[in-house]
């Protein structure tokens, strides 16, 4: 009794992405997950989801899915906009923050994604495999999502089958609302292998986003860090997504999802945990600041993050999409039962 | 000496707003260790009986541990305090795991770093891997990627740095050494360690799920040079499925 979608074009370096891998970080697996999450949990809001259920993330071109069976809803979460192809040929714009509903037949196209990364929800997740612990797609290793790979096309994805009123769709009226200025972090845990200087710089001066950057981590063009006299090496320990390893170069190093578990640069600070998702939604020749915080101050953060991001789940409204005749109307004037709309073969009321 | 490169008081890092390191020491030495090994040991204690939270991600390295944990959830400060009392407290545990005799093939081809470290030591190539194969390296730590374990305990007579320009792609299964550490690379990866052998068997399986890495910290290892062919035909086992790596876990007798 499930949802089936089958991907009739893969887009570019789309994954199934969660809240991330935790629990085997000891014997080397890196957390993985979304690159912003917070996105991904709004995503996940338009459906009822769980915050942290299976998503694609498109980081560039976005797939086009076709409904193969089970009546589906999807959302698309970030800067991009899709359009729904019925069966039948009639088409309407998908935008961002809107769910629609798939027909078997019916087939999703998401465009390019305009800045960052972008997610595409299903009703009740994407249920691949799980693999320790989580659906999240890991490359190197091949574990998560799709057989540990990218998207390709054929691939059939699980997903609930939709069980409310079909005619009926959700939005937010905007995108939802978030931090904006400097990327916060904490400093440490060796700050202390750097002069003052290079503190002041790292706090101080801009960097971009270099070209060189993928899941793992992105390397920042800047102002070189200059490393004290205990060195640009240490005993490797332990990393984790946001912090910001600087070796020899002295140019940073901001880890992201799939960072490893361990590395051996000395790591200036680490972004906190409410900006993590703006640290992934960087692209190659953003701009980037950042200022340092107290622990107090990430703990607010975190709260006011998570405030906002209830009170945007809360104004999220239903409404009848275009086209598609308002079913309560109909029956309440008791004018007609039968055919809603002309271009679906009728599903019946829930 | 081993005095001076342990801390007098374990030290905490912050590594973000979610997660703290406990710092025992500078160098990688096997007294640090074992006092990591000790802390971990303490936290798997506090967490089965129910003083420290289930849900904290310990991971052990070579000198320090670092405990993940969920901000919006966990009291920064309260945990911080709780982690230096337990470290504080915390005894040191010799390396005690299992001990594993795993095949490696030294044929040239697997080893393309080999004929150099050979030569810049002065040594044969065979003198090399006779020191490779009579060390009894010990398992500090797995990271970098699933499974990759840090071995430690290579000869100061195979010491050498990393590569200055790293491989864009080093083979999977490949067995490296760099400093006085050695690794294995259980997946293809970028990597600057020098090369010296390659392992038919997988160092990580996620169908073993209850213990999908095949090392843990502790465990203690020796290669066990084989030829082209002991290496093929284990190579086809593995890749049927029909390889228990159980076989590999050494008599203790001796080991």
């Amino acid at each position: 009794m499930s949802g089936l979608i089958e991907v009739v074009d893969a887009g570019v370096a789309v994954t199934v992405q969660d809240g991330g891998r935790p629990g085997y970080r000891s014997i080397g697996v890196p957390l993985s997950g979304a690159l912003d999450p917070w996105l991904l949990a709004a995503a996940n809001a338009l459906l009822g989801n769980a915050a942290d259920a299976a998503a694609l993330e498109v980081p560039l071109a976005g797939p086009t899915l076709k409904a193969v069976s089970g009546t589906v809803r999807v959302a698309l979460g970030g800067e991009v906009e899709g359009r729904l192809i019925s069966a039948r040929g009639s088409v309407r714009p998908v935008p961002a923050w809107h769910t629609a509903t798939l027909f078997p037949g019916d087939t999703l196209q998401v465009g390019g994604v305009a800045r960052g990364v972008a997610y595409v929800a299903v009703g009740g997740g994407v249920a691949v495999p799980v693999q320790l612990g989580s659906r999240a797609t890991y490359l190197r290793a091949a574990l998560g999502g799709v057989h540990g790979r990218a998207l390709a096309r054929g691939d059939r994805l699980p997903c609930a089958r939709l069980h409310g009123d079909p005619w009926l769709e959700y939005r937010a009226r905007e995108a939802p609302p978030r931090a904006d200025g400097p990327i916060r972090v904490i400093l440490g845990p060796q700050d202390d292998h750097f002069t003052a200087d290079a503190l002041a710089n790292f706090l101080g001066r801009p960097y971009r986003v270099s070209r060189d950057m993928d899941r793992m981590g992105m390397r920042l063009d800047g102002p070189a860090l200059e490393h004290s006299a205990r060195g640009a090496e240490i005993v490797s320990d332990g990393v984790t997504p946001g912090a910001i390893q600087v070796p020899a170069s002295g140019l940073p190093i901001a880890l992201l999802a799939d960072c490893q578990t361990s590395g051996g640069y000395p790591k200036i600070a680490t972004v906190i945990r409410a900006d993590l998702g703006r640290l992934g939604q960087l692209r190659p020749g953003d701009e980037i600041r950042f200022r340092s915080v107290s622990h107090a101050e990430a703990v607010r953060a975190l709260q006011a993050e998570a405030e906002e991001l209830a009170r945007w789940v809360g104004g999220i409204e239903s409404f009848r999409p275009p086209g598609v005749v308002d079913e309560a109307a109909l029956y309440g004037d008791n004018l007609i039962s039968g055919m809603l709309r002309g271009d679906e073969p009728f599903a019946g009321p829930a | 000496m081993t005095a001076q490169t342990l801390h007098p008081r374990p030290r905490l890092l912050p590594l973000g707003d979610s997660a703290w390191t406990v710092e025992f020491g500078d160098d990688i030495a096997p007294e640090i260790h074992a006092r990591v090994l000790g802390f971990a040991a303490a936290l798997a204690a506090a967490q089965q009986d129910g003083t420290l939270a289930r849900e904290l991600e310990c991971v052990p390295a070579f000198r320090s541990l670092t405990v993940h944990f969920d901000p919006a959830r966990v009291d920064h400060a309260a945990l911080a305090e709780r982690l230096l009392a337990i470290a504080g407290d915390s005894g040191s545990l010799q390396a005690s795991g299992a001990a594993w005799r795993i095949p490696v093939c030294f044929d040239a081809e697997f080893a393309p770093d080999l004929a150099a470290v050979a030569e810049s030591k002065g040594l044969t190539p065979d003198a090399v891997v006779r020191l490779m194969t009579e060390t009894e390296f010990t398992v500090y730590m797995l990271g970098f990627l699933p499974g990759f374990p840090y071995l430690g305990g290579l000869p100061a007579a195979l010491d050498m740095p990393r590569l200055a320009t790293p491989r864009k792609v080093v083979p999977a299964r490949s067995i490296a050494i760099a400093g006085r550490t050695c690794a294995a690379y259980p997946w293809q990866s970028p990597g600057g360690w020098r090369l010296m052998g390659r392992t038919p068997v997988h160092l990580f399986d996620p169908a073993r799920s209850a213990r999908p890495a095949l090392l843990a910290p502790g465990d203690r290892v020796r290669w066990q040079a084989v030829d082209r062919d002991a290496y093929a035909a284990i190579e086809a086992r593995c890749a049927r499925g029909d390889f228990d790596p159980d076989e590999l876990r050494a008599r203790e007798a001796g080991a």
